[in-house]
């Protein structure tokens, strides 16, 4: 329907799926592949949803083959298979003040959790970070469903120059703590933000993106460990109490196929150039 | 047996019996029919079918094997009540057409079943001839003969004729094996049946579980193509509890009666130490990769990687074991340990599988199980400690218990594990349908006739029986179409 470039490599595009519009709630997600006999199934979330254009939006990073074939894909393409809405819903309520972190992409799935919160009655403050100011995405957004944003980047070309997890200690270390934390954004972040709010007692909610294959709990491939027992991200998550998830084990398992994946991009990249030449 | 000895042999039998001096011992003396198969070391490297089929000939002399006895106990071993003795006789005669008319009858899936069915522990257990040899090996080879009147309608013009409309709407949720026969039978009532798939292709366990080498994709499309041809509609990528639920489609979407057929749903993990390091896989996810997402392709057109492992340990003892175990061969696997803690003979796959599976190289080590998994620094798998196992009482399956042989620890070096020891059920319809009743396992409970506790909802299969075969969930599938059939007409006459 529409698209865009959000920065160097994120992308975003409105795709016509009604019936997901419909049903899509803030924390779910939507399992995609481009064409039906050879591209890989990838999960990506659901920025935002208009059941009455029947639109959602979905916004991507390019990292390897399929998330580049997206971005190459024009106005008017169709992506062969759009399956959702999956996932267990986030728990919404009025907690009191919550501090939303979003790192890089992981803005994205943040943006309609932060919207239901803020509509719950709850005070936002928002921490935005990213590698570098052109990087930073959706901070207008944020601006309008937040009491406070809070900007960083780690080279200091926008906003704070400080990681996420400065801000986020401060706040904790404030006479009234937050009530409620929501990190979404790389692994490692999301390890971090919970290391530091778990000295302060205060809850923390993260959105796990693992592999997955069908997303449905079938295949089992984005099983992380949880309080020391597996838990399905598709099914029991994506969300989870954060302070329980071990995060060095879901690292390694996300770089399970990255040779593979590595060898998919660079070939995909070199076929991509020849098409070039062709024209 | 060449070829030409066979033709030879069948004349002389074909004289007697016109004769009328074709006596019992004659036809015990006719040897039984091995199923042609692709060489095991050529087919180590491809992922075509292995089993070839019958020629005419071989099906001939096997169906003259049976004795066409008066007691039949082997249609009482069918789980869909084949007439299976009349079947075999037609095909003697080599009225082949007539035979594959009398299988459908009873059952929608021929050539599916004749490949895919624990025959050994249905019709043939029972068979007569087996019994007189104390063999079920050498009983009528009553699956390939079934397979071989399917295949031999490849082309055919199978589909069923249809009813006038009843403007009645049934939803069928997953297309499965259950869910296709539910979805033929009652689109030849006449109802307006729509299929709801969970994933961009039909076909449930039958296209992302079950192999290319066993079960040709092939075969299962053209039985979904005769369902199209009936009218039948197929919406993919619709999981039902998510897009819509079973109350939405009931309510808002004006479906008069469902068939849940979502089948077994989440992996069994054994709970030890090291599972969820990298290379552990459950039997779900390998076969998935491979086969629905064609891997073995990767790097030439196909996108989803699969672990390119050298030394692959599969644990369990079932069918789903066996094709892992395969399919890790397929894949390049120098070596393929099957690890199952019970002995052979409690192994609850089909005697041809376990065959197959040790042709093509795989190495069982029986009475033994992984006690814990081990890493590297990366969390990469090196290696599974197993305990060894020994037999002890029954128990309540009826089979020897295995009991851990304490110290007995030893290791052995792999780089991948695929976890093949059964499902348990998918949750998500039980969260997202109030009033659907479920057993303490997450089944869903039942009646006789496959209807649920909520109105106009039917259900069968995996989900229902918990982990079963392909030929129960049929079964299901149209004992829940008869009942939908006989609901939706009682319904008809009261709104009329």
């Amino acid at each position: 329907m529409s698209k865009s470039q959000l920065s160097e490599d994120v992308f975003t595009a409105d795709v016509e799926a009604p019936l997901i519009a419909e049903a899509g709630k803030p924390g779910q997600f939507v399992i995609i592949s481009i064409s039906s006999e050879y591209s890989e199934r990838i999960p990506l979330t659901i920025a935002d949803a208009n059941p009455q254009k029947g639109t959602i939006r979905l916004i991507w990073q390019r990292v390897g083959k399929t998330t580049a074939e997206l971005a190459d894909m024009k106005v008017g393409d169709e992506i062969a298979n759009v399956a959702g809405p999956l996932g267990r819903p986030t728990h919404i309520e009025n907690f009191g003040t919550v501090v939303c972190v979003g790192g890089g992409i992981g803005t994205a799935p943040l943006l309609p959790i932060a919207k239901a919160l803020k509509k719950a009655g709850n005070k936002i403050i928002s921490i935005l970070g990213a590698r570098t100011k052109e990087l930073l995405i959706l901070e207008d957004e944020f601006a309008q469903v937040s009491d406070e944003v809070i900007i960083t980047t780690d080279d200091g070309s926008y906003g704070r120059k400080a990681l996420v997890t400065e801000p986020l200690k401060e706040l904790c270390q404030r006479s009234r703590k937050p009530d409620q934390v929501f990190a979404i954004g790389p692994a490692i972040m999301m390890k971090f933000c919970c290391a530091a709010t778990k000295q302060f007692d205060v809850p923390t909610q993260v959105s796990l993106n693992t592999i997955m294959v069908d997303a449905t709990g079938m295949c089992g491939g984005c099983r992380i460990e949880f309080d020391g027992k597996p838990k399905f991200v598709c099914v029991d998550g994506p969300e989870f109490d954060g302070h329980k998830v071990n995060f060095d084990l879901m690292m390694k398992r996300l770089n399970a196929y990255k040779d593979q994946e590595q060898k998919a991009y660079e070939q995909y990249k070199k076929h991509g150039c020849k098409i070039g030449l062709d024209k | 047996m060449t070829e030409k000895e066979r033709q030879k042999l069948l004349q002389q039998l074909l004289e007697k019996q016109k004769t009328g001096k074709l006596k019992p011992a004659d036809r015990y003396e006719i040897p039984p029919q091995d199923m042609p198969a692709q060489d095991p070391v050529k087919r180590r490297a491809n992922v075509n079918e292995v089993a070839t089929g019958y020629t005419e000939t071989q099906a001939r002399l096997e169906a003259m094997r049976c004795l066409q006895c008066k007691t039949a106990p082997c249609i009482k071993g069918c789980p869909v009540q084949i007439r299976i003795q009349d079947f075999v006789a037609v095909i003697a005669d080599g009225d082949f057409k007539k035979a594959l008319a009398i299988i459908k009858e009873n059952s929608l899936l021929p050539a599916v079943c004749g490949r895919v069915c624990p025959q050994e522990v249905q019709c043939q257990q029972t068979c007569t001839v087996g019994l007189k040899f104390k063999d079920t090996g050498k009983a009528v080879s009553i699956g390939r003969l079934e397979r071989f009147v399917a295949d031999l309608d490849q082309n055919g013009d199978g589909t069923p004729t249809v009813a006038p409309e009843t403007g009645m709407k049934v939803a069928v949720i997953g297309s499965g094996p259950g869910g296709i026969v539910a979805a033929a039978d009652t689109a030849r009532a006449g109802h307006d049946v729509t299929i709801f798939e969970a994933f961009h292709k039909t076909g449930g366990v039958m296209v992302y579980g079950i192999p290319e080498f066993r079960l040709p994709k092939a075969i299962v499309q053209e039985e979904i193509d005769v369902l199209t041809k009936m009218g039948v509609k197929i919406v993919c990528n619709f999981i039902v509890g998510r897009t819509r639920t079973i109350e939405q489609l009931m309510t808002e979407d004006g479906f008069d009666a469902a068939y849940i057929g979502v089948g077994a749903g989440l992996p069994r993990f054994m709970g030890i130490e090291g599972e969820s390091l990298v290379g552990v896989y459950s039997a779900n996810e390998y076969l998935t990769r491979a086969n629905l997402m064609k891997a073995y392709d990767f790097g030439k057109g196909a996108d989803t990687p699969i672990a390119l492992s050298k030394k692959v340990a599969v644990i369990g003892g079932g069918n789903v074991t066996m094709d892992s175990a395969r399919t890790a061969v397929r894949l390049g696997a120098e070596k393929v340990y099957l690890v199952y803690r019970r002995s052979e003979k409690e192994m609850p796959a089909r005697i041809e599988e376990v065959h197959h599976a040790k042709e093509e190289g795989v190495e069982f080590h029986i009475l033994q199980s992984p006690k814990r998994i081990i890493g590297d620094q990366n969390s990469h798998v090196t290696a599974i400690e197993c305990l060894k196992y020994r037999l002890g009482e029954l128990d309540e399956s009826g089979r020897r218990r295995p009991i851990p042989i304490e110290g007995s620890e030893f290791q052995i070096d792999v780089d991948a594990v695929i976890i093949a020891i059964g499902n348990i059920a998918n949750p998500l319809i039980r969260q997202t349908t109030p009033g659907l009743q479920f057993n303490k396992w997450g089944n869903i409970i039942v009646d006789e006739n496959c209807k649920t506790s909520l109105e106009g909802v039917y259900a069968g299969g995996d989900i229902v029986l918990g982990a079963a075969t392909v030929i129960l969930a049929m079964g299901q599938g149209r004992i829940a179409a008869a009942a939908i059939n006989q609901y939706l007409e009682k319904k008809k006459l009261d709104t009329d």
